[in-house]
């Protein structure tokens, strides 16, 4: 049921890339438990605003946990205490009245602070750009029904390709590693037949991509899947380094 | 005395003469004036009249007559052009891709901070294709009508056969791309059902058809910026076009980032923002989804066509607070297994809304499934305005099942006896994860809540047949154009419609135009014209920093939210849109007056962002209660309380509204001209939409 509590937040301030940082403390008082984190942080910007303060600056967009934009660390966990969901579906009724919550930006070096709690996550666009794709034109290609494919292997790519790119597993791992967001996209397109005839050259050129881009290295503590909003398996990881190492020995 | 006299009757005959010959003359001069006029205003008409460039010949030709006949561009001179597509949705991303591939050089802006985030990514449902795969009477012909009909016969034929038409080439080329479509054990894809059709026609990729189809075109668009075919501008906000001697030659852009307006030249200009739902404030777009750009074009000389035709989806999660910053959607699908009801007797409605009972405790008997009751047909499938419609009525009955009163239920318990739990869970899984994080409830005991929302709007930017606006070289795709879905889209074609503006559609047609450019140098944006739109686009920035009032760009958005949901939404009146426009009016002076923009206007600046999108909301709701009061008819999404049938269905006015209407922007806080295009059926007979029987 509905009920409304009061918490006090400390939240990352920075003004720009090259700005010194610091944490701000605001007191919300009568925050209803049915709204979302982001609509609570909704009206401390409201009243930020009426006391003619620049509000805290934060990515979001569709408010359904699927674009992936939204990239809040809350308490220490990217997206916050529940599982499974992104901070925009995280909602208040996770927190108890008298609450201190600490809200962060990913911290991850490929990630570097835009402003306030926003990040720049150009590298994922970088990862895919070296070979998260099947190389088809437009137009030419053959009708859909033309190749069959085991329903267990579309489903499975379909969980892996369920990925929104958010960049949780990054800012959760201790060494930054990208290795869970590469995986899944490995995955998914090695998965299928109109993915596989690359599967080799994507599975090199994606990750030596990510190592340039300095993501660090994966140690397997599988901090990433259990901060995963969409739940993508640990058995990604295993089918990338299977594809990466079967590449390499073909060298 | 005679003589004089004489003179005198001389003098006066003279003057009589002189008179009758002056008079001569200036009636004359009058009528030569109004023949001037009239030919000036024939030959305007002439310039006016709206074109919509239909190729001849019988409708299942006309796209391949285009194909076979319109200017190419050879490989060599695609080098030489530049093309701006400005947005990366399904449209947007597909277009660039596409024309890339092709060796056009393509510059690809969006607001988020990677174009894989497009509020595309957030369709739930599917994609129609008239692939017939199910063997259940599917044809390209089938699904163009059901387009028509479910449109209410006011879209226009020639483009809704060509969507049918390459709406297979669609599902080919996801499926090559690897997008993960559900599918059956032998291998082969799956099919479910949508609204407004009796086949199923729908592959979908559990309940993120939209993610998966943008992660495909973005997967290909990224190809090409790999490549170097396409330079990505991700953080930009588009602000203005560039038009030269009548011709779209660029766009201004602020970097999101540095708060920079800058300046970018191409041979043509593609548009691809999406719909104005955000008008409404709370709708289930997402919170950047904006329509300036549509807005820009407009005032540049774009035509702006049937705004009024805004969806209102049947099955979104209620509104719950005063807190709330948008609406959630549960799919469409959910109405192949879920059924529709409200309690019978008001008093179990009284109980409900005072939470004194829960649905499932209602018996069979005392519930009332309303959509089959009136349309068995159809049942729960009817198409989205029909059941919004008819979800408001019973509200308004008092029927509502929870503590507002604007509610009610979708109930899965039939479907998970029938079925078990876990296909149910197969199914929509993830929508019912979602539900339950935002409602708190569990969907698998107790029945879904869902009320009706601003989801798309069908109207937009006119297009021609070639999909270019009314300034040439502008080119509009995807939702935000008015093109393909006439008064009402149904579910699972707006995936449909953007793909196929973007990779079969717009890649041909556009080379039409650009044939005709190869010639034409790139040019410099120190032009006098980038200048100046340069200029008023930073004017516009500085006034609205200015203001330094008092009230926050939400709180004002708000507002302007609650008059359209209450005047310009689901029931319309005369009366109701007079009032809305007036009370907009007031909106825009207290806007213009009283908003306050804390922060710089050359830095990252969120709150900046949101007033420039809010100014231009403000006219387009105006726009939206304009059209709705012109319209005097029902049709599809728009419904005028004053022409119903009996049964409370729209009642279109055919002799006299049979058109697309166009507006034309005469000036800021002038009243817009009104075109018409009008819509001649020559293939479909039009009917009353019958969803009963």
């Amino acid at each position: 049921m509905e009920k409304a509590i009061n918490i006090t937040l400390k939240v990352w301030r920075q003004a720009g890339p090259k700005a010194k940082g610091g944490f701000e403390t605001y007191k919300l008082n009568n925050i209803s438990t049915d709204s979302s984190f982001l609509e609570m942080l909704d009206v401390l910007n409201e009243q930020l605003v009426s006391e003619r303060k620049e509000p805290i600056a934060f990515d979001h967009d569709c408010r359904e946990g699927i674009c992936g934009m939204c990239s809040l660390y809350i308490n220490g966990h990217p997206h916050g205490p529940d599982a499974a969901v992104t901070t925009c579906q995280l909602h208040m009724r996770k927190f108890k009245d008298g609450d201190t919550i600490t809200v962060e930006p990913w911290r991850s070096n490929a990630f570097p602070v835009i402003k306030d709690l926003m990040v720049d996550r150009g590298a994922y666009d970088k990862i895919i750009q070296a070979g998260g794709f099947v190389s088809v034109n437009t137009g030419g290609v053959p009708d859909a029904n033309a190749i069959p494919i085991p329903k267990k292997d579309a489903d499975e790519a379909m969980d892996a390709a369920s990925c929104i790119g958010c960049g949780a597993c990054a800012a959760a791992c201790k060494n930054g590693s990208a290795m869970l967001f590469v995986s899944a996209k490995v995955s998914q397109l090695a998965l299928l037949p109109q993915g596989r005839v690359e599967a080799a050259a994507r599975a090199k050129a994606m990750v030596a991509k990510m190592d340039e881009l300095g993501f660090g290295n994966c140690t397997n503590t599988g901090a990433c899947a259990a901060e995963c909003p969409k739940s993508v398996s640990l058995s990604n990881i295993a089918r990338l380094n299977r594809e990466f190492l079967c590449a390499k020995f073909k060298d | 005395m005679a003589k004089k006299t004489d003179k005198q009757g001389l003098a006066e005959a003279a003057e009589l003469v002189k008179n009758t010959v002056v008079d001569a003359v200036l009636e004359a001069k009058e009528k030569a004036e109004e023949v001037v006029k009239e030919a000036v205003k024939a030959v305007k008409g002439e310039a006016t009249k709206i074109d919509a460039k239909i190729p001849e010949g019988p409708l299942a030709e006309k796209w391949s007559n285009y194909k076979a006949h319109q200017k190419l561009v050879n490989p060599a001179n695609k080098r030489r052009l530049d093309v701006i597509v400005v947005g990366t949705g399904l449209a947007g991303a597909s277009a660039a891709a596409s024309l890339a591939e092709m060796g056009f050089n393509v510059l690809n802006f969006c607001i988020q901070d990677s174009p894989r985030r497009a509020h595309s990514i957030a369709a739930q449902g599917g994609i129609n294709a008239a692939k017939n795969y199910q063997n259940d009477g599917d044809s390209v012909y089938r699904l163009f009508y059901d387009t028509i009909k479910g449109g209410d016969y006011r879209a226009r034929e020639a483009n809704v056969y060509r969507l049918a038409e390459v709406s297979n080439n669609i599902i080919d080329q996801c499926v090559a791309q690897g997008v993960p479509f559900a599918r059956e054990y032998g291998g082969l894809l799956d099919n479910r059902s949508f609204g407004g059709a009796q086949v199923s026609r729908t592959f979908y990729a559990k309940g993120q058809t939209g993610q998966q189809l943008l992660l495909g075109a973005y997967s290909a668009l990224s190809r090409q910026i790999g490549k170097g075919k396409v330079k990505m501008y991700s953080r930009y906000e588009m602000l203005d076009v560039v038009v030269i001697d009548g011709r779209a030659r660029g766009i201004i852009a602020r970097n999101l980032v540095t708060g920079r307006v800058e300046r970018f030249f191409a041979h043509a200009v593609v548009v691809g923002t999406g719909g104005y739902g955000n008008a409404f404030f709370l709708s289930t777009n997402a919170m950047a989804s904006n329509g300036s750009a549509a807005m820009q074009m407009y005032r540049k000389g774009a035509y702006f066509a049937n705004p009024c035709y805004a969806q209102i989806h049947p099955t979104c999660i209620p509104v719950h607070g005063a807190f709330q910053s948008k609406l959630t959607l549960m799919s469409e699908s959910l109405r192949n297994d879920g059924r529709i009801w409200v309690p019978k007797k008001l008093e179990d409605a009284k109980k409900l809304q005072a939470g004194t009972l829960k649905g499932r405790d209602i018996p069979e008997e005392d519930r009332d499934y309303y959509l089959e009751r009136r349309y068995p047909a159809f049942g729960n499938l009817v198409p989205r305005d029909v059941a919004s419609r008819a979800a408001k009525e019973r509200c308004d009955a008092g029927y509502g099942v929870n503590s507002t009163g604007l509610a009610v239920f979708l109930d899965f318990s039939d479907a998970i006896k029938r079925l078990g739990k876990d296909v149910v869970e197969a199914k929509y899984g993830n929508l019912f994860q979602m539900y339950e994080k935002i409602v708190d409830e569990n969907p698998y005991e107790d029945p879904m809540m869902i009320f009706p929302a601003i989801h798309y709007t069908m109207g937009g930017i006119w297009v021609d047949y070639e999909l270019q606006t009314s300034v040439k070289g502008l080119f509009c795709i995807g939702e935000a154009n008015f093109s393909d879905h006439g008064a009402n889209r149904l579910g699972a074609s707006a995936l449909m419609q953007g793909l196929a503006d973007g990779y079969f559609v717009l890649p041909y047609t556009i080379q039409n135009y650009l044939a005709d450019q190869i010639s034409v140098p790139r040019m410099s944006t120190d032009l006098p014209e980038f200048a100046e739109a340069e200029k008023a686009v930073q004017d516009k920035i500085d006034k609205l920093m200015a203001i330094q009032g008092k009230r926050s760009v939400d709180s004002i958005h708000r507002e302007l939210g609650l008059v359209m949901w209450d005047f310009v939404g689901m029931g319309r009146t005369k009366e109701g849109l007079e009032t809305a426009l007036t009370k907009i009016k007031a909106i825009k002076k207290e806007f213009w007056s009283n908003v306050f923009i804390p922060g710089k206007a050359d830095d990252l600046n969120n709150e900046l962002e949101k007033a420039l999108r809010l100014s231009d909301f403000i006219e387009i709701g105006e726009l939206m209660a304009r059209d709705a009061l012109m319209r005097e008819e029902s049709c599809g999404g728009h419904f005028r309380e004053e022409y119903q049938t009996p049964e409370g269905e729209a009642l279109r006015q055919d002799d006299k509204f049979s058109f697309a209407s166009c507006w034309k922007y005469t000036g800021d806080d002038q009243e817009p001209e009104l075109l018409k295009e009008e819509l001649n059926y020559e293939f479909v007979k039009r009917q009353t939409r019958n969803y009963k029987s």
